[in-house]
């Protein structure tokens, strides 16, 4: 697993510290896991943080039971302060380790016409390692869709 | 985004302060709020209904009980537990917001999370989509075969079910097997090429529990206890969930 498939491609990177995962509940030790993580497979230069970040992260608004209550205006209006906080990275796509996040973060995306998209871990996992399937790529962009594929 | 005044009048209640007072710090002393605003002003639903952590619990401590027992904000707000990580005095907001939403009358809580809550406790699943497990297995089952015949290198890719001792028991969320199935297949490589030993439950496979946002103690627990069942069953050591 490495980040040789991004050297040349350069695609920037950010993440989402789920709150329920890490201010909750591990704490900044599991926000350094992710990080070694995604540097690792996107490569250091190409991994751009959030800020404020791992602890103190900002909820992005999809928890909670927020995108099941009804509240959809509210519900964005709450993930401005995340989606600002997105936009401000300039990165292209947000690994999202929580359900939650991945949709709210999506439907910001769409929403707020942002032009990020929203990736789970196991995505970028396999495709740094060029074992992502054709039909696994929902949630890439139209630069990585057929990246690696024979 | 400056609220309206408080306005005191009439008899005062004391039901949800005194609750309040049990889930402050140091014997659930009302005046360790300092009144600082740190939560108010890093919380992202600060302003939505009028309303803010810092006057909510202001609120409840000055005994307005209707009012902070009837105001939607319960519900945007996530309790990401920021306001707490950020308070000089560690008050646990959250916790005021659960109990608030919980003295709801049930079927005024919001329709979707009620929905979400009473579809999981239909199934053997606890599916907030109302997933069962054989439609799980028989997903799974299908996808496997699938990826097993066609994708190089991966003719012994393993989705086990109900894999009695595996180290690991792994819930999935439903959105996968419901409306993105090919999402699990990633996860299934990792573990295999990693040469994890994990395993699904046909019961108790669904990672998420809207019965917690909705602040119903007892479907809550009976979500959770569907899945630890479960995994006591199965003799998993691990319960990983990817929620």
């Amino acid at each position: 697993m490495n980040s040789d498939w991004n050297k040349d491609l350069k695609i920037k990177f950010t993440l989402q510290d789920p709150c329920q995962l890490v201010r909750k509940t591990f704490g900044d030790e599991a926000a350094e896991d992710m990080r070694y993580v995604t540097k690792k497979i996107v490569g250091e230069e190409n991994f751009i943080d959030m800020t404020p970040n791992k602890s103190n992260n900002y909820c992005c608004g999809g928890g909670g039971g927020f995108l099941q209550s009804g509240l959809k205006e509210q519900r964005r209006q709450y993930g401005k302060v995340k989606h600002d906080q997105i936009m401000a990275t300039g990165a292209s796509y947000v690994i999202a380790p929580c359900h939650n996040c991945h949709s709210q973060i999506h439907d910001l995306s769409d929403h707020f016409e942002g032009g990020y998209h929203v990736v789970h871990f196991w995505t970028l996992i396999c495709l740094s390692m060029g074992i992502l399937g054709e039909n696994e790529r929902g949630h890439l962009g139209p630069d990585l869709e057929e990246f690696g594929l024979d | 985004m400056e609220g309206s005044a408080i306005k005191i009048s009439g008899k005062q209640k004391s039901a949800f302060l005194n609750k309040v007072k049990e889930l402050l710090p140091d014997g659930g002393n009302l005046s360790a709020c300092l009144t600082c605003g740190m939560c108010a002003s890093g919380c992202p639903a600060t302003g939505m209904f009028d309303m803010d952590p810092r006057k909510f619990l202001r609120m409840a401590a000055l005994g307005l009980d209707d009012e902070i027992l009837k105001t939607p904000w319960v519900w945007a707000c996530t309790m990401c537990q920021r306001c707490i990580y950020v308070c000089p005095m560690k008050i646990d907001v959250p916790q005021l917001i659960y109990n608030a939403r919980a003295s709801w009358p049930r079927d005024e809580r919001p329709k979707g999370i009620r929905g979400s809550c009473d579809a999981a406790a239909k199934v053997d699943s606890g599916s907030a989509m109302g997933l069962t497990g054989e439609m799980f297995t028989d997903t799974v089952v299908e996808l496997l075969e699938e990826v097993q015949e066609e994708q190089e290198g991966f003719d012994k890719l393993q989705a086990p079910i109900d894999k009695k001792g595996a180290h690991f028991f792994v819930n999935q969320n439903s959105r996968e097997p419901q409306m993105e199935e090919d999402e699990m297949v990633p996860l299934w490589k990792i573990f295999h090429t990693a040469g994890v030993d994990w395993t699904y439950g046909s019961r108790g496979w669904a990672a998420e529990n809207y019965c917690m946002f909705l602040a119903d103690d007892e479907a809550w627990e009976k979500n959770v206890r569907l899945k630890s069942d479960m995994v006591k069953e199965l003799g998993c050591k691990v319960w990983l969930n990817t929620e």
